[in-house]
């Protein structure tokens, strides 16, 4: 349910939006606002009944749907929409200036940067007390190819750096998109290695390579939701649960949990979800006297029989 | 309910951009329809109702028409109430769709998508309808999971002073700060609030995810000034540095394995061990190396320093412990 704030200012922009286009279908207009057909006729109504009293009784504004087709012979001085608001402003100038940072085609985003604070004005001054610091330079000459070959419809060849397993993959990856999640970029693409959409944090890229070659992404190759989380645990994934003493209380920050818990005297309780439990073995080992492996079983006795062997090499 | 008020409040609106002069509240309810005859009534809806178009944005201006008017009256200059002229072409609608994305379910993603539907409706862009839908290859998002950060940033739009409380690293209780806010800064993914702290009279960095409980406003809007020279990026990345990696270890690693090592040494020899390499290699400091050489377990063995040797030893045992 919109509140009634919401609503006008919706109305503000639904008005200004049929009158800059002339004519524009009930549908049409639906999908731009993400509302339905039925809550825009209410809108539409809702503004045509406005009615002001006086000086004398008039109607300011005045539109028609009929045939599904909507247009506004009359509005009454709200024909414009209304100045972008600091928040608003800053949403958008905040955004497009961590765009502009990633290295991607064309002109676009410094142009509209610059259209933008003009439109807004004074409302843009607080938008440059936010600012977003993504990746380092290296990492932005590898996104830098990585959309030449996107723009080019071309094939990669890469060396990955897999942290967790400590080793070292060479790929041909044909490149979807480039995805910047918590400040971090990635390449999605279709590994013709793993013959499956993969992701590639840059920053663990060794060497990348744009191919002569056209790249051909499947038409089963699904892009990744990245509002719903990059790294989902699924079902089929290993169950593994740590303790971890208070020294290392920062891995439940750092890595996604499925729960924490805590343990007393400022021990944590974690269960996290992987399909692959070698870099937790790592972690482990990392860990010392300060995290246990409480289950699998199997992995708690890997992490032992590791640091057996290598306290071993010390004798 | 809503459906009333909704109309009522763009009356309002309506009414008084249309008014070269100021009306008074008296005017504004005759030619408006909803509001009660009640005196007290009215003027407490009036007031709630201010507030919201002030709050929408809307430049709700308080004046008089001449200087014998005993009331104050209002109205809305048109043009500090409209979006300038405005024309994407295309390709920046197409940035602007992106953009609007950046903030998906983050706290400024409401703010993002009523910006862009006043920029969709102050002119069609250029071409096709669906420009902002288009996804050119790139996607870049941001996400605010702290409940620190939504205060914060009105804090430091507004120009006000904060409190909160704040656990510092490596520490379990936390410390009352207040804060000149100067900025926000994300971090290679991470939120920071960088600023005056009132209490240590110097700059603070502190990061969201360790600030506990409400940040609330200790002083009015206005009431912070940022020195011209305060560059909240710099405060901080020198906050984040990396200290200087100004030791050196030797160590022996297992051929083929370590490669995350490999990459900061200066020299790789083959030990006379075999299946073993020789590995000199920099690093910063000993508790922080000796964590990251023990991940290795028995693909790596240091032979120097003695320190670090030791190190890594005791976190191996405290393993097996």
């Amino acid at each position: 349910m919109v509140t009634s704030a919401e609503r006008l200012r919706r109305l503000l922009a639904l008005v200004p939006y049929v009158v800059s286009r002339k004519v524009v279908s009930l549908s049409e207009a639906a999908t731009a606002f993400d509302m339905t057909e039925r809550e825009l006729i209410d809108d539409l109504n809702l503004a045509w009944c406005v009615e002001l009293k006086s000086p004398e009784p008039y109607c300011p504004i005045d539109l028609s749907y009929e045939g599904g087709e909507i247009t506004v012979s009359q509005a009454e001085s709200i024909a414009r929409p209304l100045r972008l608001a600091a928040d608003e402003a800053s949403a958008l100038l905040v955004a497009l200036r961590m765009l502009a940072e990633i290295p991607a085609d064309g002109s676009a985003v410094g142009r509209l940067i610059a259209k933008i604070e003009g439109a807004a004005g004074a409302s843009a001054a607080a938008s440059s007390q936010v600012m977003i610091q993504v990746d380092s330079r290296s990492v932005r000459g590898l996104a830098a190819k990585v959309s030449t070959a996107l723009g080019a419809g071309k094939r990669l060849h890469l060396r990955h750096y897999n942290h967790g397993r400590d080793e070292t993959t060479e790929r041909d990856v044909d490149p979807m998109r480039l995805l910047v999640v918590e400040g971090r970029t990635y390449l999605e693409g279709w590994c013709r290695r793993a013959e499956g959409v993969r992701l590639f944090r840059l920053d663990r890229v060794l060497d990348l390579d744009v191919l002569d070659v056209p790249a051909e992404v499947p038409a089963e190759a699904e892009q990744k939701d990245v509002d719903a989380g990059l790294f989902r645990p699924s079902e089929s994934d290993e169950r593994v649960e740590l303790e971890l003493a208070a020294d290392a209380r920062w891995v439940a920050e750092y890595w996604p949990c499925e729960s924490v818990t805590e343990a007393g005297e400022g021990r944590l309780r974690v269960v996290l979800r992987t399909p692959d439990t070698r870099w937790v073995r790592r972690l482990a080992l990392r860990l010392g006297e300060d995290a246990r492996v409480l289950a699998p079983a199997a992995l708690a006795d890997e992490v032992r029989a590791a640091a057996a062997e290598a306290l071993a090499l010390y004798t | 309910m809503s459906k009333r008020r909704t109309e009522r409040l763009l009356s309002v609106v309506v009414l008084l951009l249309s008014s070269r002069r100021y009306l008074t509240a008296e005017e504004i309810r005759a030619a408006v329809r909803g509001y009660p005859d009640e005196h007290e009534a009215f003027k407490r809806m009036f007031e709630r109702d201010k507030e919201e178009l002030r709050e929408l944005g809307i430049p709700l201006e308080t004046g008089v028409n001449n200087a014998l008017d005993e009331e104050p009256g209002y109205r809305i200059k048109k043009q500090d109430y409209e979006l300038p002229e405005i024309r994407l072409e295309a390709d920046e609608a197409a940035v602007l769709g992106i953009a609007s994305r950046v903030w998906q379910s983050a706290a400024l993603a409401g703010a993002a998508a009523g910006a862009l539907l006043k920029l969709k409706a102050a002119a069609p862009p250029g071409s096709d309808q669906d420009d902002d839908k288009q996804s050119l290859g790139i996607e870049p998002r941001l996400s605010t999971q702290e409940p620190a950060f939504g205060p914060l940033w009105e804090a430091v739009r507004d120009h006000r002073p904060v409190t909160f409380d704040h656990v510092a690293s490596g520490r379990s209780n936390a410390t009352r700060r207040e804060l000149e806010p100067w900025g926000v800064v994300n971090w290679r993914g991470r939120w920071y609030v960088a600023g005056h702290d009132r209490a240590r009279n110097a700059p603070r960095v502190f990061r969201l995810n360790r600030i506990t409980g409400p940040v609330k406003m200790a002083g009015p809007a206005g009431s912070v000034t940022v020195p011209p020279d305060a560059d909240v990026r710099e405060l901080v990345k020198s906050w984040n540095v990396s200290p200087a990696r100004d030791h050196v270890a030797v160590l022996k690693v297992r051929t083929g394995a370590g490669l995350g090592l490999r990459r900061w040494a200066s020299e790789v020899t083959p030990d006379e061990t075999e299946g073993w390499d020789r590995v000199t290699v920099s690093f910063a400091d000993v508790p922080w190396y000796a964590d990251h050489l023990a991940s290795f377990g028995p693909d790596v063995m240091v032979l120097e320093p003695p320190d670090l040797r030791e190190a890594v030893i005791r976190r191996l045992k405290g393993i097996l412990a």
